[in-house]
């Protein structure tokens, strides 16, 4: 079992959803991040006084796949949220221990679903 | 009343035919002068026009009560979330408290008939009745909702960083003795006193109160914020000025809305008469605040890069701010001229004490209401063309070949709103800090007032997403 955790542009999101369901991937927890990158961050100016906002917003979507799963979830990912520019994102794979349902209890391989 | 007016005219008929009879028609000239249809027409004519008055004046007293939401809209917007409920509770409890303070106390030293350098009687309004003709009433309610807008403007200065008991405190002294001591040399005579500015040989000329109102605000502001202290995270170890972005823009710009259209109540309301100078005054300030907002703009854009929103909205209260002393005796064109004065005035204001005064006001109040106030009050010694407008024999403004004497006074005015405001605010601040504590504690500061002063959030149920 992995976890992928893909911080994104958030403007991606909606066609990286899509092309998740297509790869039959459609259980996914997505929340709002900032961060720092390459980007760098961009200027503001408020009442005259200019300012580096480096801190950017982003959205982070975590999935948890059984080993097959891993390749198509990433791919299904990429093939939409890259542009090429700075900026695009990461994604992070991770070992995931253990994973259990709260409803039946179940563990592993069938709690992820 | 018209059945009185036509038995009035049957009996005035035949008293004429009476004397057309018997004393002959030469003499008939004389008896229609004292015409009792005439006079009873005029005393109607009189009653309406003074009906007439008093809902005019009423009804302006109620645009400047709305000015009350727009300062706490401005205010709330152009700071942070976690003291918009603190910013709110200012503004609701200067309103309040200072409307109390003002008619037990401020309104008599005010308009009182005049002892020495203050008005001193009427304390409460204690003996005015309910008549019907009457102006009392209407009159302290009109002056009420100014000293209210003068009270409120200091809390944004303030904004983020007083403790809210002291700020109690503040309202009593403005309303009570601040304000109506200073009103009471520029305006008493408008009610049953008379003080020392307009009775100068050429009067102080500040028609709605540039000076009496909004400057005497913003000197006080000036002195709140320099004994307050700027925010925590405003200067930089280098002394360098960091912003602190306000929250909402949206409310912002709807609190400048509300104020422009209470303008239309506190400029064009000083008349105190129906008439077509509401139309007039109405068009200047408009002008001025359009004016006012545009150059903003461009200062903005050319200076800082961006057409900067925040700049701009406080460009459009800088021209209405200016033009408020000078709203009746400028033509409409001077109307422009000092509006666009008055948005360039601000930008450049709020970048001096924001960057070399090292003072930090989060709304700009200082700069609106003390320069541009002080600014609009001057422009009367500059623009004023009562002849040009039929208002006057002779124009007061030195570009209407007006000379100095004008502009002298109304620098005297100026001088005198400065010197007391600021100097007997740095004194309040102080005594108010060295007693009661003006500053709110470090970790409450940070935490947001929301939650130290009053135990709640103006945004319970959302996420909050600031590093600030």
């Amino acid at each position: 079992m992995k976890l992928i955790i893909a911080y994104l542009q958030p403007h991606k999101l909606d066609d990286v959803k899509k092309a998740l369901a297509q790869a039959d991937v459609g259980k996914m927890s997505v929340t709002n991040s900032l961060g720092c990158g390459a980007q760098q961050g961009y200027h503001e100016s408020y009442r005259g006084v200019e300012f580096d906002v480096n801190l950017l917003k982003k959205v982070r979507l975590e999935i948890a796949v059984n080993e097959e799963y891993v390749d198509k979830t990433v791919e299904a990912i990429i093939s939409v949220a890259r542009t090429g520019e700075i900026g695009d994102g990461k994604i992070f794979i991770l070992n995931l221990e253990e994973c259990i349902r709260i409803r039946t209890g179940e563990k592993g391989k069938e709690a992820i679903g | 009343m018209n059945r009185d007016i036509r038995s009035k005219r049957f009996s005035g008929g035949i008293v004429l035919l009476l004397l057309f009879m018997l004393i002959g028609s030469h003499v008939m000239a004389e008896e229609v002068a004292v015409d009792p249809v005439t006079a009873a027409v005029d005393a109607a004519k009189e009653e309406m026009q003074n009906n007439l008055n008093i809902v005019w004046t009423c009804v302006a007293a109620f645009l400047v009560f709305f000015m009350q939401a727009g300062f706490a809209m401005v205010e709330a917007g152009f700071t942070r979330a976690k003291n918009a409920v603190n910013i709110l509770m200012k503004n609701l409890m200067d309103f309040s408290i200072g409307t109390v303070a003002f008619f037990v106390i401020g309104f008599s030293l005010m308009f009182g008939a005049n002892k020495g350098i203050i008005g001193w009687d009427g304390f409460g309004l204690v003996g005015a009745n309910g008549d019907p003709e009457g102006w009392s009433w209407t009159f302290l309610i009109f002056q009420t909702v100014f000293a209210g807008t003068a009270a409120t403007i200091v809390s944004g200065a303030m904004a983020g960083r007083t403790k809210f008991k002291a700020y109690i405190c503040y309202s009593v002294f403005i309303c009570a003795f601040i304000y109506p001591i200073f009103g009471s040399w520029a305006w008493g005579g408008l009610y049953n006193g008379g003080g020392w500015l307009e009775n100068m040989t050429a009067p102080f000329c500040d028609f709605a109160g540039s000076t009496v109102v909004h400057s005497i605000g913003g000197w006080l502001a000036l002195a709140g914020a320099i004994v307050l202290g700027p925010r925590l995270g405003k200067y930089g170890p280098d002394g360098k000025a960091k912003a602190i972005p306000g929250h909402n823009i949206t409310l912002a710009a709807l609190g400048v809305f509300i104020l422009w259209f209470g303008w239309f109540g506190f400029n064009p309301g000083s008349t105190t008469t129906g008439n077509g100078e509401i139309g007039r005054i109405a068009v200047t300030t408009n002008l001025s605040a359009a004016a006012g907002a545009i150059v903003a703009m461009i200062v903005s854009w050319v200076v800082g890069k961006k057409p900067d929103a925040s700049m701009s909205l406080n460009g459009a209260l800088a021209g209405l701010v200016a033009i408020t002393a000078p709203c009746y005796t400028v033509t409409a064109a001077g109307a422009i001229v000092i509006g666009a004065i008055a948005g360039a005035l601000v930008y450049f204001s709020v970048i001096f004490i924001d960057n070399v005064l090292k003072v930090d006001d989060p709304v700009g109040a200082v700069s609106v209401h003390g320069v541009c106030g002080a600014f609009g009050t001057l422009s009367c010694g500059l623009f004023n063309a009562e002849k040009v407008l039929g208002i006057g024999d002779a124009n007061g403004g030195l570009f209407y070949g007006g000379g100095f004497a004008q502009l002298g006074t109304q620098l005297a005015g100026i001088g005198a709103a400065f010197v007391w405001a600021f100097g007997l605010g740095m004194l309040m601040f102080t005594i108010i800090k060295v007693t009661v504590g003006l500053r709110a504690d470090k970790d409450e500061e940070i935490k947001g007032l929301d939650i130290g002063e009053h135990g709640m959030e103006a945004y319970a149920g959302f996420q909050i997403f600031s590093s600030m």
